[in-house]
């Protein structure tokens, strides 16, 4: 039971065959485009390591069927930006240094860039509670808020 | 990108520079000397084992020390660099790779730049005193009269100037460390101490990283275990009609209980371990977790030890008036990796390469050895970064799982856990209990104390059972817990102190180490304590640990702390608000023989729900010379924010059969509304050496943040975690 899926990933479009069409897109990012920026954490939901964009909503990928996704606008940590050019949220957890393993990042990351849509300046206290989702286990929390809150005083 | 398995000797012609000897002797390149760098030194002793210079004067650092998402990559890279004099940028580093990186021991216990980066800071030493030795011969000056910079040899007076790389003319150095080589004077220093950012970061939130779960080989399939539904069931039989079923699906693997499938790609493989119907026995070997106090209590104890004896606490006990009596106890903890444990393994032959974000890839590699029965010399074992796994979780676990099915399958395997496999199937850190009595007199000095804990006891090997050979029924290693008796024995001056550890039989779960393993849980007990002794004693704790300290050091830390967080002795306490403030403070001098800290913890306490709230922690922080300041506040932050954690919410659940506590819903930790501010002040001490900071911050926090629950309502919270429920109770018996 062969589907083909045309998936539009950070601008780009690219066509894959899935046996199952319900697999989460998480699998299709990581396994079919090779993409590492969302990552799997629980599986279940729970901590945001897999956030994506789907048509500029913060999404966990893990649990999002891949066949719901076609036709729809995919952004991940890599469509944001790069090392030499990076968005100003990467730049920012950057000069902050916000990161210790760095497994939670890209959650915080994609998270932040969704919210930061709809609350341009957030106040700390808005800024954790809309990462209330989003879990860190090395303790990070005081850096990425911070590095959050520096995105959004950039010019 | 490591996409493939490289021999020695093709590793070294891939990085672009075929080293060979390099000796004061000055042998000059030949043949045979090649042949010797097919055989990178690995030994602790010898110069090569940790550093080479290419052609270009490219420097590469071996470390068996890995970066397990803490900073010393950049630190050590740091170490290096300055101690060598060379651009920082001009030094890449290889880690816990077994066959090119010494075996440095395990990266745990904070000892990455304290032990492993001394050696590897006696090495760069040695190499550069041999590079101005041999330039010194060139310029027929003596090395007195030569400076090094940038990667150069220079003549102090004069033009003579020679690049290390000519000086060392694509050789290696075949010299032994010399422990009395000179290290640079501490005031020499140009990148140690500097707050250099970290080299891994701009690839980590650009999704350019390649994480251990991102690794790839060609051909590799795909594997997840079925775990057991009990912890010792046995496999009566098992149905995997439905899993065949599911296209790219390849097969079933079972070896005694333990029961697997591997898959063409990471969901069939996923879909396909749920399709199996496994028919396990029942097996309810676990305490009822109510009973869990009683049940350690009542293990069978093989062995005292007396970690710390001071006089004769019994017989100034039995004259003491004020007496006090205490018993702590601090639950079973997981690591919780937000990654779960993820490895590929290929065998060619009898020859087995794993790759894994395992902390102790030299370790790793005699436990496969020991449990496949082929040398270790058969085995290389690579590191590749994951998720932070503050010591001993699910890596070399999944490790095992992936060896066993790339054997049976005849390809590369990789295996990620689920998020129930690495929740429930790490080892633990074991449930631990401390027990004290104390006494003080009528002028408040403490004249007797005593501590006994419950501690499973050690093996003689380092090693975690593997998960694999247990269930599989090859051979194995029996677990061990960590160094979990270190920081029972406390720093202050009493005149009666007795330390006492009871090794125990066993302990319900696999125990390990976790992230300051002991330090952690007798801190607890110590630092509460201390608390309970001072209030007995109608002394400001602050001012009581700085009477009975007898220790520059760590005077001046409790000093410097009561400034930072604007201590004040408390006056009175209002019973009547609803949300009470209180502040705690507790101090370690780590292990009794390296970092300082002292903390301050504000809490909120809520008495009608019974929640705490953390509202800051103050942190003083010595640990002698700092190499990179920002990385190490990073650390410190780590450290409190994840013990607050701990502190608060963090508690195995079991029932008689396994573990039930097995996502972030039946195990949460602490989120983002609920997470402190954090204030580190760093005390420097570029002439001292420079001590371990990756565990020592959190081993005060669970006692500041009793200490200070006590301070706001006046009950004594002594069972981590601090639920509220636990808090209502304590209020009720006021």
């Amino acid at each position: 039971m062969e589907n083909q899926l045309t998936l539009d990933v950070n601008g780009k479009r690219t066509t894959i065959t899935v046996d199952d069409p319900q697999m989460p897109l998480l699998y299709a990012l990581r396994d079919d485009l090779g993409l590492h920026g969302p990552r799997f954490g629980c599986g279940l939901g729970q901590c945001g390591a897999c956030t994506v964009h789907v048509n500029g909503i913060a999404v966990r990928s893990c649990l999002y069927p891949s066949a719901q996704a076609v036709g729809k606008k995919i952004v991940t940590l890599e469509g944001l930006g790069t090392a030499d050019h990076p968005h100003p949220l990467q730049k920012a957890f950057i000069e902050e240094q916000a990161v210790q393993c760095g497994y939670c990042i890209n959650g915080m990351i994609m998270q932040a860039a969704a919210f930061l849509k709809t609350n341009k300046h957030p106040s700390e206290n808005e800024i954790k509670r809309a990462l209330a989702g989003n879990l860190c286990r090395c303790g990070t929390h005081v850096r990425i808020v911070r590095a959050i809150k520096r995105s959004t005083e950039m010019a | 990108m490591l996409t493939q398995t490289v021999t020695r000797r093709e590793f070294l012609k891939a990085g672009g520079s075929l080293v060979v000897t390099f000796s004061l002797s000055g042998l000059l390149p030949s043949l045979a000397a090649q042949d010797q760098t097919a055989a990178k030194s690995v030994a602790l002793d010898q110069v090569d084992g940790f550093l080479s210079i290419d052609a270009s004067g490219g420097v590469t650092l071996y470390s068996g020390h890995v970066d397990l998402g803490t900073g010393v990559r950049t630190a050590l890279t740091q170490i290096v660099a300055d101690e060598l004099d060379v651009p920082f940028q001009n030094v890449k580093i290889i880690e816990g790779d077994t066959l090119l990186t010494p075996d440095q021991g395990i990266t745990w216990g904070s000892l990455t730049i304290q032990v492993a980066g001394m050696q590897i800071r006696q090495a760069a030493a040695t190499a550069r005193a041999a590079l101005v030795s041999e330039a010194a011969k060139r310029f027929n000056l003596p090395a007195s009269e030569l400076a090094t910079e940038s990667g150069t040899v220079t003549a102090k007076s004069g033009t003579q100037r020679a690049p290390y790389s000519e000086l060392v003319g694509g050789r290696n150095f075949d010299l032994k460390v010399d422990a009395k080589a000179p290290l640079k004077d501490p005031g020499q220093y140009k990148i140690v101490g500097q707050s250099i950012p970290r080299v891994d970061i701009p690839a980590k939130v650009t999704g350019e990283f390649t994480y251990m779960q991102d690794f790839k080989l060609s051909g590799m399939l795909h594997g997840r275990v079925i775990r057991p539904t009990a912890i010792r069931a046995e496999l009566l039989s098992y149905d995997d009609s439905g899993a065949k079923r599911i296209k790219g699906f390849v097969q079933t693997v079972r070896q005694g209980n333990f029961l697997a499938v591997v898959a063409e790609n990471e969901w069939a493989a996923i879909k396909a371990a749920t399709a199996v119907k496994a028919n396990w026995s029942t097996w309810e070997g676990l305490p009822e977790k109510s009973e869990l106090w009683n049940y350690v209590r009542s293990t069978k104890i093989n062995s005292d030890e007396v970690l710390q004896s001071v006089g004769d606490p019994a017989e100034a006990m039995q004259q003491a008036t004020k007496k006090m009596n205490a018993t702590y106890n601090f639950a079973i903890h997981t690591h919780g990796s937000i990654g779960p444990s993820c490895a590929v393994v290929e065998w060619k032959e009898d020859k087995l390469t794993c790759w894994s974000a395992s902390q102790a890839t030299h370790a790793l590699r005699k436990q496969l050895a020991n449990m496949f029965s082929i040398p270790p010399e058969n085995i290389r074992c690579l590191y590749v970064d994951g998720a932070g796994c503050y010591g001993r979780n699910g890596h070399e676990d999944a490790a095992a799982d992936a060896a066993l099915l790339a054997k049976v399958t005849g390809r590369p395997v990789r295996v990620q856990w689920m998020r129930a496999d690495e929740h429930g199937w790490d080892p633990k850190g074991p449930p631990i209990l401390l027990d004290y009595r104390g006494a003080v007199d009528s002028e408040g000095n403490v004249v007797a104390w005593e501590s006994e804990v419950f501690l499973p006891e050690k093996p003689k090997q380092f090693a975690v059972t593997l998960l694999a050979a247990e269930l599989s029924g090859l051979p194995k290693d029996t677990a061990f817990p960590g160094n979990i008796n270190q920081s029972l024995a406390i720093p202050y001056t009493f005149s009666n102190i007795r330390a006492t550890v009871h090794w125990l039989a066993h302990t319900p779960l696999r125990p390990s180490w976790i992230r300051s393993p002991g330090r952690m849980q007798n801190t607890f007990g110590n630092e509460s304590f201390m608390d309970e002794l001072a209030y007995a004693a109608g002394s400001d704790p602050l001012e009581f640990r700085l009477r009975n300290l007898n220790d520059p050091r760590g005077t001046e830390l409790l000093e410097r702390l009561a400034k930072a967080a604007d201590w004040q002795p408390r006056k009175t306490r209002n019973a009547k608000s609803d949300i009470a403030s209180g502040r705690g403070v507790s101090y370690t001098k780590y292990e009794l023989v390296r970092t300082y800290v002292g903390v301050v913890a504000d809490v909120k306490v809520d008495r009608k729900t019974g929640k705490i709230q953390v509202t800051k922690f103050t942190v003083v922080h010595d640990c002698g010379q700092i190499i990179n300041p920002d990385g190490l506040r990073n650390q410190i932050e780590g450290n409190v924010i994840q013990t607050v954690s701990r502190t608060l919410i963090e508690e195995v659940q079991f029932n008689r059969s396994t573990v039930t506590s097995v996502d972030w819903v039946s195990y949460p930790i602490l989120t983002f509304p609920d997470v402190p501010e954090v204030e580190v002040e760093l005390i420097d001490r570029p002439k001292e050496k420079p001590w371990g900071a990756g565990e020592p911050a959190a081993a005060v926090v669970p006692s500041a943040i009793s200490n200070a629950v006590f301070d706001a309502v006046g009950v004594r919270l002594r069972s981590v975690p601090f639920t509220p429920d636990k808090v209502l109770s304590a209020l009720k018996k006021v």
